[in-house]
C-alpha cells in the first residue's frame, strides 16, 4: 500500500474541517473491509484517511418508538443483529446484515460503508430503501437530507460531494402490522457476493389480508440498487396471495437491467427477481402477521 | 512518519511505532513477533489473520496498526494458559483438526469466540460462525467435530 496520513477526529465539525481542507486524495474509513482492500489493491489512491470510528454522532445506534431508528453512519454490522429489540423492529435489516462476510467482516463493517460504498450488489442497500430510510449529510455547505434510493448514482458513486459525509441513517418507527424480509441469491452458503438479491416490506390492514402500502428494493441486477416503484404501487390494496407476490415478481422483473458476469446470465438474474420477490413478500407478510 | 501506538495485547500494555499504512497483521507479525496469526489472503477472505480487537474477532489485515491505539488485542498466542492447552487446542490436536494448519490460529481465535458466546452451539451455529474462516486441507468436518468436542469438555468456557 502507498503511504498516508491518519487522522481520527472527534468532533464531527473537525472531520467535516479536516475533510474541506484536504484535496481529493482524502479518504474517509469507517469499518475499512471496503476501503483498506481498494487502497492496497490500488484500486483507490489516499494521501490522508480520516477515520469516523471516534465521532459520537456516527456512533449512535438508537431505537425509539416514535422516531424509530437511528444508525449512525459507522455503527457496524454485528451491533445491529445483536440488539434483539432492533433485530426484531426491522428484520428486513437484520436478514442483511447477518450475511455481510462473516463474523470477522460484521464486527467492523458498518452499514454507512456499505451505502457510501454503493456497490450494485451490496446486501444493505435494498433494506434501507424498502423501509424508506433517509440518509443524513454533512458537508462544509451544511446539512442535507436525501432518501436512500437516491444516494447511489452508478457503481461505486454516489451523490457525496467533495468534503462532505454521511453521518446516520434513519429508518421510520413500524408499526405492528408491518413486516419486510431480505434474501440473495448466492452460489455458496454464506460469504458470497449476490448474484441478486431483493428487500420487501409491507405494511398489512388490520385484519392481515389485505396489503396497505408495499416497497420492493433489488440489488446486483442493475448499476445501482433499485426501488421497484411499479411492483410497489401495485401491490397496494392487494388481498395477501401467492398469485399477487408471484405478479409482484413479474412487475419488478421490469426495473432489472442485469448484466451477464462470472455470477450469472442476466437472463438467470432476472428470473431470481421474480422468485426473491415472491419468497421475501411471502416472509415479509407472515412477519406483518406476528 | 511514523506513528507511536500504545495497546494491549494479550493483556500486556504494549508500544510500536508504524506507518499509518501497515495494517495490524503486518505490525503483529513483523514488529512484535507475534507470528501465530497468518497471512492467508490479505484481503479479509480467509480469516487466517483473526485477532480479537475489543472482544470481537476481526481480520487483522483489514485493520490498521494504527487503529490499535487503545484497544485491547487478543492473539492466539494469548490462547494457552500457563502453559496448559486451552481446550479448543487440546480437542484440534486430539481430534486431527488441522494439516497444514496455515488456517487453525485462526480458527482457534474466532472457534474460542463462538464458545464465549454460545456455549453449546449446535453444529450449524458452528459451521455459520467458522464460515469467515477458510482452510484449504481438512475439508472442515474435522474443524467442526473438534469445536463440538471442546464445547463438551468445558461447559463453561
Ligand atoms: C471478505 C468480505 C466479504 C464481504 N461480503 C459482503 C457481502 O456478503 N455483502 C455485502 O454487501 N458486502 C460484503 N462485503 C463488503 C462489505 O463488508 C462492505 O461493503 C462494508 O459494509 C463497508 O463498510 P465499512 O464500514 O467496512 O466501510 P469502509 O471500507 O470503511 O468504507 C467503504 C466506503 O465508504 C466510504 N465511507 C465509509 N463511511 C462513510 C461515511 N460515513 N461518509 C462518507 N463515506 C464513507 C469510504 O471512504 C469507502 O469508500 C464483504 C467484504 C469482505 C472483505
Ligand atoms: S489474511 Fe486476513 S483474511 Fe485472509
Ligand atoms: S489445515 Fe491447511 S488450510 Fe486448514
Amino acid at each position: 500500500m502507498i503511504d498516508f496520513e491518519y487522522a481520527a477526529p472527534t468532533q464531527l465539525d473537525e472531520a467535516i474541517r479536516l475533510l474541506a481542507a484536504a484535496g481529493d486524495g482524502t479518504r474517509i474509513l469507517a469499518g475499512g473491509t471496503d476501503i483498506i482492500v481498494q487502497l492496497r489493491e490500488g484500486l483507490r489512491s489516499a494521501d490522508l484517511v480520516v477515520d469516523i470510528k471516534k465521532i459520537s454522532e456516527l456512533t449512535q445506534l438508537k431505537l425509539s418508538g416514535d422516531k424509530g431508528l437511528h444508525l449512525g453512519a459507522s455503527v457496524s454490522c454485528r451491533r445491529i443483529y445483536d440488539d434483539q429489540n432492533i433485530a426484531a423492529s426491522y428484520p428486513g435489516l437484520a436478514d442483511a446484515v447477518r450475511i455481510i462476510g462473516g463474523w470477522q467482516i460484521q464486527s467492523r463493517a458498518s452499514v454507512g460503508g456499505n451505502l457510501c460504498n454503493s456497490s450494485p450488489a451490496a446486501d444493505a442497500i435494498p433494506p434501507l430503501i424498502a423501509y424508506s430510510a433517509t440518509a443524513h449529510i454533512a458537508g462544509p455547505g451544511g446539512k442535507r437530507m436525501v432518501p436512500v434510493e437516491e444516494f447511489c448514482t452508478a457503481p461505486g458513486h454516489n451523490i457525496l460531494q467533495q468534503g462532505e459525509l454521511l453521518v446516520a441513517l434513519t429508518l421510520p418507527p413500524q408499526p405492528s402490522n408491518a413486516g419486510s424480509a431480505y434474501q440473495r441469491f448466492i452460489p455458496r452458503n454464506e460469504m458470497d457476493i449476490a448474484v441478486a438479491g431483493a428487500a420487501s416490506w409491507v405494511q398489512l390492514d388490520q385484519s392481515g389480508e389485505r396489503i396497505e402500502q408495499a416497497r420492493i428494493a433489488l440489488s446486483a441486477v442493475a448499476p445501482t440498487p433499485v426501488f421497484a416503484v411499479d411492483a410497489s404501487e401495485w401491490l397496494k390494496g392487494q388481498v395477501v396471495s401467492e398469485e399477487v407476490f408471484a405478479e409482484a415478481g413479474e412487475l419488478a422483473k421490469r426495473v432489472a437491467s442485469p448484466i451477464d458476469d462470472m455470477r450469472g446470465t442476466a437472463e438467470y438474474r432476472t428470473h431470481l427477481v421474480g422468485v426473491l420477490t415472491k419468497r421475501t413478500l411471502a416472509t415479509a407478510c407472515q412477519r406483518a402477521r406476528k | 512518519m511514523k506513528t507511536h501506538v500504545t495497546t494491549t495485547i494479550n493483556g500486556a500494555t504494549v508500544e510500536f511505532l508504524c506507518q499509518p499504512r501497515q495494517s495490524l497483521l503486518a505490525v503483529l507479525r513483523d514488529e512484535l513477533s507475534l507470528t501465530g496469526c497468518k497471512e492467508g489472503c490479505n484481503n479479509g477472505n480467509c480469516g487466517a489473520c483473526t485477532v480479537m480487537l475489543d472482544g470481537l474477532p476481526v481480520d487483522s489485515c483489514l485493520v490498521l496498526a494504527v487503529e490499535a491505539e487503545g484497544a485491547e488485542i487478543e492473539t492466539v498466542e494469548g490462547i494457552a494458559e500457563q502453559g496448559h492447552l486451552h481446550p479448543l487446542q487440546q480437542c484440534f490436536l486430539e481430534g486431527a483438526a488441522l494439516q497444514c494448519g496455515i488456517c487453525t490460529p485462526g480458527f482457534l481465535v474466532t472457534a474460542k469466540a463462538l464458545l464465549e458466546k454460545n456455549p453449546q452451539p449446535s453444529e450449524q451455529e458452528i459451521r455459520f460462525g467458522l464460515a469467515g474462516n477458510l482452510c484449504r486441507c481438512t475439508g472442515y468436518d474435522k474443524i467442526v467435530r473438534a469445536v463440538q468436542a471442546a464445547s463438551q469438555a468445558s461447559p463453561e468456557s
